[in-house]
């Protein structure tokens, strides 16, 4: 008769083969100076499985010229390699239709976009941009950037000690002036999951659009724009086993087909006069110039290499590893894990009592082990815990039980020589 | 690569955790800012200068050890000495530390300032034990703030 806890084992996903799918990453099976590298910093930028790049270096070789142009056989080829790469992520983020993909270089300038575009059509003075506390520059920089030229304010959800938005005073942040919320999905620093479907929903109760910074979710939550109802959904492709250089806006495509262009030049044309130029529609509208092709098929590739190990899995795989690597750094005294929030991707932040987060990066930097120091580019957050920096390690679906008792004999190192 | 330990010793621990002439000097004569904005060091230095010799010298704020022991062992190393022995101490550190003055081989002053030559051997924290002397250099040249990423 089956027990409840093998009930639960026959309906949980099958677990990854992390042995195997290592043999596909050579910084991992290969020794990194001379010693085995211990990749915990995904959340700084992920690995490329091997596939992807030999996906880009089969374009570049042999499949390459550009995209949109001309009548050649070979055009046509690189564009339908290009265009099955966005309904890929079309697919990916579950979007009515790849109109609503655009390509950007990366979450930054998908957010800059959205800030440019529809930002300064929208937005006058007195207006009101709604943040929170726990935002990357990204998604800070360029709204202060169209405040300071708008007359525009910034306002800010606050967040509590645990890491976690506190929501019960939204309704009064969200004033007749507000005219967009921007939020991060999962924090990069402290790796808090965001109700963003809760923020959205009482942000559109109020007709106020929301933009979500998706780009440490997606390589741990399976995203549904649809479902989250998101108006702007952004995200880069190398946080998700992708190249750099490449990342994506979704927008719904009301709101983009109302937008202007950004950048202008070729490609995104109708037709052009001294007197008068018109636009083509979307996406092109918003994709002026030559894009980065081997980097779009290249994160096609990446989106084909996750569905096939499996998003589940990887979810499973990391909340599983967040639990083992929580309850061991928990024990190291002196340590404080910072982002104790309830729902967490598998990002861990932590301070070491008296040691400063680069000492302890460059001792376990010289143990193979690659973690991030430093303020994450999340200022804001650094100033609202009282800390100046934290070191942070990232688990991705590649990483193993051994990484995390390797990333905790480290600590017991730095600890060691700081006596 | 060095071994943490050659480079993280005593002298440096023990300077991080109870750095010399930490504060600001007020009234001074000279006075600058070092900030590395990526690493997030942030060192302010204040001199008192008289008759050609640093007769004072502070600092504060905070950062790595190595910039903190290195701010603190500066201080002590260049209180007495002529400005212009300060500045030659300056470009003498910043050689070693980019390992371009070898202290066993090449006349130098720096006395126990060697204890850093290690830094050279990792790249990513030379800008930390430089800051320091960078913004010594620039108090003294009258510039406000400076910064060695």
């Amino acid at each position: 008769m089956p027990t409840a806890w093998s009930f639960e084992m026959t309906h949980a996903p099958a677990l990854l083969d992390v042995a195997a799918l290592r043999q596909d990453f050579p910084l991992l099976t290969e020794p990194f100076k001379g010693r085995r590298l211990i990749y915990l910093d995904s959340a700084v930028s992920g690995l490329c499985p091997r596939s992807v790049v030999e996906r880009m270096a089969h374009y570049q070789l042999r499949e390459h010229t550009n995209v949109h142009r001309g009548v050649s056989t070979l055009s046509q080829e690189a564009t339908d390699r290009y265009e099955e790469a966005r309904e890929k992520v079309r697919s990916f983020l579950n979007a009515r239709s790849t109109k609503e993909i655009i390509w950007t270089r990366g979450t930054t300038e998908a957010i800059n976009l959205v800030a440019q575009s529809w930002g300064r059509a929208n937005l006058q003075a007195g207006d009101e941009i709604l943040l929170s506390a726990m935002e990357h520059h990204a998604n800070i920089v360029p709204w202060q950037m169209l405040a300071a030229e708008k007359g525009a304010t910034i306002r800010v959800i606050p967040m509590n000690d645990a890491g976690e938005l506190i929501l019960d005073g939204l309704d009064a942040l969200l004033t007749p002036r507000t005219k967009l919320v921007g939020v991060v999905q999962v924090s990069n620093v402290l790796g808090t999951v965001n109700p963003v479907k809760a923020l959205i929903q009482a942000a559109h109760a109020k007709g106020i659009p929301v933009l979500v910074d998706g780009a440490q979710a997606v390589p741990h939550l399976p995203v549904d724009v649809q479902d989250l109802d998101a108006d702007f959904y952004v995200f880069s492709g190398h946080k998700l086993s992708g190249p750099t250089g490449i990342g994506v806006l979704y927008g719904k495509r009301e709101l983009l087909e109302a937008m202007p262009p950004w950048h202008g030049g070729g490609s995104m044309i109708l037709s052009v006069s001294w007197e008068k130029t018109t636009y083509i529609g979307l996406p092109g509208k918003f994709e002026a110039g030559t894009p980065n092709i081997s980097g779009a098929i290249g994160l096609g590739a990446a989106l084909d290499y996750l569905k096939a190990l499996g998003l589940d899995r990887i979810a499973a795989h990391e909340a599983a590893l967040l639990a083992y690597a929580t309850e061991r750094l928990e024990a190291i005294p002196g340590l404080r894990i910072l982002g104790q929030a309830r729902e967490k991707a598998s990002v861990i932040s932590f301070v070491l009592e008296g040691i400063h987060p680069h000492d302890v990066g460059s001792i376990l930097d010289h143990e193979g082990i690659v973690v991030r120091a430093g303020h994450h580019c999340a200022q804001p957050v650094m100033q609202r815990l009282g800390v100046p920096a934290t070191t942070r390690a990232s688990f991705a679906y590649f990483n193993d039980t051994a990484d995390v008792d390797a990333l905790v004999a480290g600590i017991l190192k730095v600890k060691e020589i700081f006596g | 690569m060095t071994d943490p330990r050659e480079l993280y010793q005593q002298v440096i621990l023990e300077h991080n955790k109870k750095p010399r002439n930490f504060g600001k000097l007020d009234p001074c004569t000279h006075h600058a800012h070092g900030l590395n904005p990526l690493c997030g060091d942030d060192i302010e230095v204040s001199l008192v200068v008289a008759d050609g010799l640093v007769q004072e010298v502070r600092f504060q704020g905070h950062g790595c050890a190595i910039s903190q022991a290195s701010s603190s062992l500066m201080t002590v190393n260049v209180k007495g000495k002529t400005v212009e022995e300060a500045e030659t101490m300056i470009a003498q550190f910043r050689e070693m530390i980019r390992g371009n003055l070898d202290p066993a081989a090449d006349p130098h002053i720096l006395g126990r300032l060697t204890l850093f030559q290690g830094v050279k051997d990792l790249p990513s924290r030379v800008k930390c034990a430089v800051l320091p002397w960078a913004t010594l250099h620039s108090a003294l040249q009258g510039e406000e703030t400076v910064s060695t990423e």
